[in-house]
Parts: C-alpha cells; sequence; structure tokens
C-alpha cells in the first residue's frame, strides 16, 4: 500500500551533508501496523516525513497504491488525503487558538468536503470524544492529554485516509491514556481497516500493536520482520542490544563508543564501532541493503558467515 | 417557573465575565495608580531644569527687580514648592492644565490646537511602518535565512540605528532643498503652504507636505515592528501543528497566513498598542527638524523656555496617553488569546 523504495533524504548541515535516510526500503500494507524502532537521531522521524510527502528524497521513491508519488501540487493534495500525520505533542500539535471543532473540520475544508460538521462529529466520535457535540466549542488548553490526541487523531480521521503515520503518539502521555490510545489505533484498524506507521524508540509500544517491526540504524533498516520473531529471536546485535536494556531482560548490553552522526557515515557495516561482535570485514565490506520483505531479515556480515 | 433556567444560565456565565471584568479593574486600578506617580514626577522633575523662565520671558529686555517680582508674582513662581504643588495637583485633578507662561493662554487650548496636526503625522507614520513591519516581519520569519529575509531584516536595522535627526536633515537636504541633478521637490517646513488652494487641493498640499516627516518616522520605527513579528513568526514555524496543518494539505502561503501569522500577531498586538501611546505625544524630533506644528514641537519651545505649565500640560498627556494604552494591550491580550483569557 505504502512502499518507500530505496529512499535516502539530504540535509545540508553546516556545509557538509547528512544522509538522514540513507536507502530505505519498507513497505506498509492494507490493514497492517508497522512500527519503526530506532534511538533519536536515527532518521525515523525524517522517513516518517518523507513518507508524507513533507520532506523531498534525494533518491529512490515513495509508493503508493503501486504508483510512485509525484510532488506536484495537485498530486500531492490529493496524495495528503490518504495519507494523515498524528505527531507526539498533542498540545503543539494543535493551533491553541482554535476550537476542536475548527481543528477537526480545517482538513475537510481544506479538500471541500460536503456535510462538514457531520463529518467533523463523525471523526470525533470515532476517536472516542463522545457525545461530539460537546467538544465543539472547547479550546485544546480545556482538554487533558489524552483528549487532545484524541482530537488530532480525529483531525486526521476527517479525511478518512487508509494510512495513518503517527510519530511517537504516545511518548508525550501518562501511562494510563498510552494504553487508551493504542487501544484506539487497534480498534480503527480493526473497524475502518487503517494501516498504521507507527514511529516510536519505545519496543513495548512496538510489542503491544504492531503487526511487524522495523529497526532503524543510522538512516537504515537494519533488520525487519514480524513482530514476534523480531522481538523474541533478534538477529542483529544493534536489536539484541535495544531489546537487552528492557526491564525485564536478564543480561544488559550496553553500547559503547559515539551516538551515530548522520554526516560522518562509517565505512563497512555502519553499525561496526559499536557492535560488541566486530570481525574483519565489518569494518571495509558495506552491506547489502535490506529489501521491503515480509519475512525475518537483518543486515549483519555475521549472518551471512552462518548462511 | 421560569426563574430556575436563566438562574443556572447565569452560573455559568458569570465567572468568565466577572474574571474579566475583576481583570480589566485591577488593570484599571494599576494605571490610575501609574497616573498619579506620573502627575507628582512631572512637577518635580521640570522644576530641575535650569533657567529662569520669567527671565526668558523677558527676552532681554531690561526689567527692573520689582518688574521681574510682579512678572513671578502673577505667575504664581513666588509661592513656595509645596504650595504650587498643591495648586498644581488641585487643578489638574479637576482637568486644568493651566495658563501657559509664554503663549499666556490656557494650555488645553494649545494642546487642542497642535494635537490635530500631530495625530495625523503620527498616526499615518504608525500605520505605514506597523503595515510594512508586519508584512515584511511574518514573510522574513516564514523563510529565515532567505534572501528576503536577510535583506529586509539588514535595511531595516540599518534605518533604525540611523539618528532621527540625522536622516530628517539628510532627507531635507536631498528632497526639498535639492541637490545635483536632482531637484528639490517637497517642502521644507510645516504642514501647509502659505498660498494653499482650497478642497483637494489643500488635501494635496498637506499630503506634499507629509511626505518627508512621515518617511523619516516610518524608516526609523518599522524595524521593532518587523523584528517581533519576525521572531514571533519564527517560533511558529517549528510547531507541531504548522506541519500537521501542512499535512493536512494546506498550502504553505495559507498555513502562514491562518495559523502562523495570527498566532505571531499576539505579542506584536501589545507593541502596537503601547505605540499608539506615543503617537498622541508625536516625535519631538521629527516636528523640531519640519517645523510640523504638533504636540512634539510645542513642548520643544515649552522646555526652551521652560514654560512649565506647558511643559507639565503636554508630559502629562503623553505619559496618559501612553499609561491608558498600555492597560488596553493588556485587556486586549487578554481577550484575544484563549489561554490567557480562562486562566
Amino acid at each position: 500500500m505504502l512502499e518507500a523504495r530505496n529512499l535516502s533524504v539530504e540535509f545540508a548541515s553546516r556545509g557538509r551533508r547528512a544522509r538522514a535516510v540513507d536507502g530505505v526500503n519498507l513497505a506498509v500494507g492494507a490493514g497492517e501496523i508497522v512500527a519503526l524502532v530506532g534511538e533519536s537521531g536515527c532518521g525515523k522521524t525524517t522517513l516518517a516525513r518523507t513518507l508524507l510527502g513533507l520532506e523531498k528524497p534525494a533518491g529512490g521513491e515513495v509508493f503508493y497504491d503501486g504508483k510512485p508519488l509525484s510532488y506536484k501540487a495537485r498530486e500531492l493534495k490529493a496524495y495528503r488525503r490518504r495519507v494523515q500525520l498524528v505527531l507526539q505533542d498533542p498540545t503543539g500539535s494543535l493551533n491553541p487558538r482554535q476550537t476542536v471543532y475548527e481543528a477537526v473540520a480545517e482538513g475537510p475544508r481544506i479538500h471541500k468536503l460536503p456535510d462538514e460538521e457531520k463529518v467533523v462529529a463523525d471523526a470525533l466520535s470515532r476517536a472516542g470524544l463522545r457525545p461530539p457535540e460537546r467538544f465543539f466549542l472547547r479550546y485544546p488548553h480545556e482538554l487533558s492529554g489524552g483528549q487532545r490526541q484524541r482530537v488530532v487523531i480525529a483531525g486526521a480521521l476527517a479525511l478518512n485516509p487508509d494510512v495513518l503515520i503517527a510519530d511517537e503518539p504516545v511518548a508525550s502521555l501518562d501511562a494510563s491514556v498510552r494504553g487508551e490510545i493504542l487501544a484506539l489505533l487497534l480498534r480503527l484498524r480493526d473497524d475502518l481497516g487503517l494501516s498504521a506507521l507507527v514511529v516510536t524508540h519505545d519496543l513495548g509500544l512496538a510489542w503491544n500493536i504492531a503487526d511487524r517491526v522495523a529497526v532503524m540504524y543510522l538512516g537504515r533498516i537494519v533488520e525487519s520482520g514480524p513482530t514476534e520473531q523480531v522481538l523474541q529471536s533478534p538477529q542483529h546485535p544493534y536489536t539484541k542490544a535495544l531489546l537487552s536494556v528492557l526491564p525485564e531482560s536478564p543480561e544488559k548490553i550496553v553500547l559503547t563508543g559515539e551516538p551515530p552522526d548522520p554526516t560522518r557515515i562509517p565505512s563497512g557495516c555502519r553499525f561496526h564501532p559499536r557492535c560488541q561482535v566486530v570481525f574483519g570485514d565489518c569494518r571495509t565490506v558495506p552491506l547489502q541493503i535490506l529489501p521491503a520483505a515480509e519475512t525475518q531479515q537483518a543486515a549483519c556480515h555475521l549472518l551471512k558467515l552462518d548462511g | 417557573m421560569t426563574v430556575a433556567p436563566s438562574a443556572s444560565q447565569e452560573l455559568e456565565e458569570t465567572p468568565v465575565r466577572n474574571g474579566m471584568l475583576r481583570y480589566a479593574l485591577s488593570k484599571a486600578g494599576g494605571a490610575l495608580l501609574s497616573i498619579s506617580m506620573v502627575i507628582v514626577a512631572t512637577f518635580f522633575l521640570f522644576r530641575l531644569l535650569p533657567g529662569d523662565p520669567v527671565r526668558a520671558l523677558a527676552q532681554g529686555r531690561n526689567m527692573t527687580p520689582e518688574q521681574l517680582d510682579l512678572e513671578r508674582h502673577r505667575l504664581g513662581l513666588d509661592k513656595s514648592l509645596p504650595e504650587q504643588f498643591f495648586q498644581f495637583v488641585k487643578q489638574t485633578v479637576q482637568f486644568d492644565l493651566g495658563t501657559s507662561y509664554e503663549y499666556k493662554r490656557p494650555v488645553l487650548d494649545l494642546i487642542g490646537e497642535r494635537i490635530g496636526s500631530t495625530l495625523l503625522l503620527t498616526g499615518t507614520a504608525l500605520v505605514i511602518a506597523v503595515t510594512l513591519g508586519i508584512w515584511q516581519g511574518a514573510r522574513a520569519g516564514w523563510k529565515p535565512g532567505s534572501r528576503f529575509d536577510r535583506f529586509s531584516t539588514a535595511i531595516s536595522l540599518v534605518l533604525w540605528s540611523v539618528p532621527t535627526f540625522w536622516l530628517g536633515l539628510l532627507l531635507l537636504m536631498v528632497f526639498a532643498a535639492g541637490v545635483g541633478p536632482i531637484p528639490g521637490v517637497f517642502p521644507t517646513r510645516g504642514i501647509e503652504s502659505v498660498d494653499a488652494p482650497d478642497g483637494f487641493g489643500y488635501v494635496l498640499d498637506v499630503a506634499k507636505h507629509m511626505v518627508l516627516p512621515c518617511l523619516t518616522m516610518v524608516a526609523v520605527v518599522y524595524a521593532q515592528y518587523l523584528l517581533v513579528m519576525r521572531s514571533s513568526v519564527l517560533d511558529e514555524v517549528g510547531q507541531d501543528y504548522v506541519t500537521t496543518a501542512r499535512a493536512k494539505g494546506l498550502k504553505d502561503d495559507d498555513v502562514r497566513r491562518k495559523h502562523a501569522v495570527p498566532n505571531a500577531l499576539l505579542p506584536t498586538v501589545t507593541l502596537v498598542f503601547m505605540r499608539i501611546g506615543f503617537v498622541v505625544g508625536g516625535a519631538v524630533t521629527v516636528e523640531a527638524i519640519f517645523s510640523w506644528p504638533g504636540l512634539g514641537q510645542l513642548f520643544y519651545e515649552a522646555i526652551r523656555v521652560p514654560d512649565f505649565t506647558l511643559m507639565q500640560g503636554t508630559f502629562l498627556l503623553i505619559t496618559v496617553s501612553v499609561i491608558v494604552m498600555n492597560t488596553l494591550a493588556d485587556v486586549v491580550y487578554h481577550l484575544l488569546d484563549p489561554r490567557v483569557r480562562s486562566a
């Protein structure tokens, strides 16, 4: 449904070029929830923004329904109805001077949908704000964090999209509210067949809602596959390290070395400076970019030895 | 019984309205306190100025000490300072600003004659400066580091750093007197020509007189609107709701117009209201350079004497209007921002 093919995104950073996303293949199928996991600065948010068409790729393409995404104004606008965004901080995502109604009605107005009030009411009740009329004239600051995030989600739902891209959708919410919002995402998938790409640094969240997980490190997917397989039998040393620092894990692998810098990508395997099991090939031989496959796969020289 | 529903309705509404009213009243109280302090300060501040008004008014004519004493008695300057002060306070609270030493006419009348031309000049300059500044600031802040941003910010800052009198004199030299091939097209002084025609011709004549003083004022002050607007738009650019609006398909220009600019206007509103207060005072320097017959020039002349009553009167008017506008700015801000409104 939504697919990134060999996608790369560059920024100019203090005279140097930073490859925030450096060759990513990733697909989100219909009705599927994919979690994109990685530490801060690994390029997961940039990847999400590029999938939304907010950032233009330096190479590769975004495919939607098998067709490459065009950056012409009209086609991009039509694309916006299909793929919608939910950001981390609901307080920031809502214009403080707009009422709930105005916020949710913005999308339908831009795309000139008929029956605005009904669309808004439906979107609010689907997002779990019932009865919707009670919320129409509220301002964001009068709502709780969870309610605000529901308003943001309703704003996205008002366009009746096929895919939701959620960037850390619950990271700024209380633990109790977190569960409710995740349950909402799952219900939307079941009721409306909504696909979702959930960007997160939280493996527990991925475990709870995702069908598939893609782990990102320094602009590339290093491991991907069905959630259970990836999280229960990780293959890539980076995934292993991430999982080992969860509270229930018996043995912790603490990564050493500097956090990665996208302006200076290491030669060979890009994870080798921080890897626990590094050997000869890792420092010099670059790895193939992983394809957008359904099954479990990892980009690591060790696996090639085994295979 | 129809009383019950209306009573419950009132219950819901009164807290908000009460809060607003209480807020406005407390602000008004604060303003009154400031004004009374200004009244006190006005009196003593100007008595510190060097110069003897009686001698200045004699304009070098030979006067006997008796004549000087008589004049002093007439102006009430022979009384002790506390006596003069209480007299001043008593008159001021009755809206009597006294009689000018120099013009020998009520200060209120003098102000009334001059205030129109000041409001015309500074009001026009304010409107132009605010419009120009907000427009450029919004565009500059929306694309920080762009050519437009660097260009307009640099120019406005250069103009802001230029001393008003210097820019005014320069404009006078070039566009009123004429330099080399440039003919002097604009009048050098005043608000109207001696032989000004009636009707529309008069309007045109005044407009022609306004060009240079207005240009000077706008050039020197518009940078502050630009900078405030630029930085507050800059604050909005990175906000998530701007990204969200883009992701919904709103065109870039519309995101700026509908989201960023209205929110960024809040701090600018305060600044503009404060400036409206200063409009009444006019710009002493500009009016002096272009001999614009306004309050600024009146004040400037009063200092030279020193004409205590006239100075006190104009100074009070200027400060009170600034205080009143500041208070209004607070209240308006309260009304515009829903977050502050209910807090």
